[in-house]
């Protein structure tokens, strides 16, 4: 196989490239998830609260994010005064897609909550700022979890996007590949991208896992689980 | 293109009001029509894959890891590696682009179509079938009405994603709305890069608007209601649904 043997010696040849540009695109996508839960979370407390404020927030992201990614690209550097070639307009978009997304899902988990276990803690003198941290903030972070988890996936994919304008990331593997009209090197992009994507995944189940101990025991597990499945297939 | 100013929004303005570039094979309206071409034809071909096969899945619950691994894995897939590679293994022609472009659409629309089906109440199906409707009608009759607004979101996600990702086939072949930006930056011409962007933007926002206007008018009257809030709080498993399966753009 010419492909197999042509990824091979790939590879090892260009190691130092391939190190620097998926340093890179982890970098570009990892940091808007992370921005996007510390933006989206409080403002889905405030939306959970103030019914006006909520409608505006949610037309305003999912207008927002039905923006393609290639022309916020190209917009955001006249915005934020960035040049076109700055990482930082990458983060930007994504993180604004980020928030978008999580805003919606974090408003529902938050609501879904059972209002006895909030009354409880209310009861054991809880204010609303601890019942809001200890409280409805674990609850909710499954469902969290399964919002970030299809934004980890589609930000490793989009990333490559802005190779388009001249942002490093693995993306400039598909566009290098396109003019030097070398498939192997493109497969090289696309198998990278598809590992990162699975590494991180792999990584956001596991932090499912540690954050929310009392889904793994007992019988609560296998009802959640269900619950969960079902909203994994739809994302 | 000369510009009577070096201010990017004033080339913008300028870029966008020129009537030549309205115009000819090369004009914003041609440009569309091959943008919406790709996004139809792309559509086309990803319902034809996706809607029997999430009916069944749906219907029959089998094949449902199945599924859900394959929707992860597609999803991982860069389309704008997808397309640039099947343009130099193919050709630099409509087709290959196009299934690069199915590649990106199958995922959302596929759990849509799923997660409509499940979403429907189980008592209801057996109800139905209790009263003696074969498994056919069963899917007609039960599942994909009241599924229907959840599928109707997963095809609303994979139109918006096409929408903004049939832009990178004008790198490979140059056609579409990204051959604004394509040009726009090798011959420098900003007011061109960000008009172009601007109809970009546009374009994507109309299609959803259309795209959630047929989500409204193509639910049964029964289930409709005309407090969207209210009912987001009594379904939210639903609606989480619905957000979920927006996946991303591109």
């Amino acid at each position: 196989m010419d492909w197999i043997s042509g990824i091979i010696d790939y590879v090892p040849a260009n190691i130092g490239q391939l190190r620097q540009l998926t340093g890179n695109h982890l970098l570009q996508s990892v940091l808007p998830i992370v921005f996007g839960v510390l933006i989206a979370v409080p403002l889905a407390q405030l939306a959970r609260q103030n019914r006006t404020l909520a409608g505006i927030m949610l037309t305003g992201s999912s207008l927002l994010y039905t923006i393609p990614s290639l022309a916020m690209f190209v917009f955001l550097p006249l915005v934020l005064g960035t040049s076109i070639l700055s990482m930082v307009n990458v983060v930007v978009a994504l993180t604004i897609y980020a928030v978008a997304l999580l805003m919606r899902s974090t408003v529902d988990a938050l609501t879904s909550i059972d209002d006895g276990v909030r009354q409880a803690a209310v009861a054991m003198g809880y204010t609303p700022l601890r019942r809001f941290l200890t409280v409805d903030l674990p609850l909710s972070i499954p469902v969290l979890i399964a919002g970030v988890r299809v934004i980890s996936v589609t930000n490793i994919s989009m990333v490559s996007v802005g190779a388009l304008i001249g942002v490093p990331s693995l993306g400039r593997l598909f566009t290098d590949g396109l003019t030097r009209n070398y498939p192997v090197q493109i497969a090289v992009g696309i198998i990278i991208t598809l590992l990162l994507a699975l590494l991180l995944d792999l990584l956001l189940v596991l932090l499912e896992r540690v954050l929310t101990p009392w889904a793994r025991s007992s019988t609560t597990r296998r009802t959640r689980a269900a619950a969960l499945d079902a909203r994994t297939v739809a994302s | 293109m000369d510009y009577s100013s070096s201010n990017l929004f004033v080339q913008m303005g300028e870029w966008l009001s020129d009537p030549e570039n309205w115009s000819g094979s090369r004009g914003i309206p041609m440009r569309i029509a091959e943008h919406l071409g790709y996004v139809g034809l792309t559509m086309l071909l990803a319902l034809a894959i996706a809607v029997p096969l999430g009916l069944y899945v749906g219907h029959t619950g089998k094949g449902r890891v199945l599924i859900v691994s394959g929707v992860g894995i597609l999803r991982a897939l860069p389309t704008l590696g997808m397309v640039f590679l099947f343009a130099l293994l193919f050709s630099r022609g409509v087709l290959p682009a196009v299934w690069a472009l199915v590649l990106l659409a199958v995922p959302p629309v596929l759990s849509g179509i799923y997660a409509g089906v499940s979403s429907v109440n189980r008592t209801v199906v057996d109800a139905a079938r209790s009263m003696g409707l074969t498994e056919w009608q069963i899917l007609t009759r039960v599942e994909l009405p009241n599924g229907l607004q959840v599928m109707l979101g997963g095809v609303r996600a994979g139109v918006l994603q096409v929408v903004a990702t049939a832009t990178v086939v004008a790198y490979a072949k140059a056609d579409g709305l990204g051959v604004f930006l394509v040009e726009g930056t090798q011959i420098n011409d900003n007011g061109r890069l960000f008009g172009g962007a601007v109809v970009i933007a546009a374009v994507a926002i109309a299609v959803d608007g259309v795209m959630a206007l047929l989500q409204r008018f193509a639910i049964s009257p029964g289930l409709r209601t005309t407090r969207p809030v209210a009912r987001s709080q009594q379904e939210s498993g639903r609606q989480e649904a619905v957000a979920s399966a927006q996946g991303g753009t591109t």
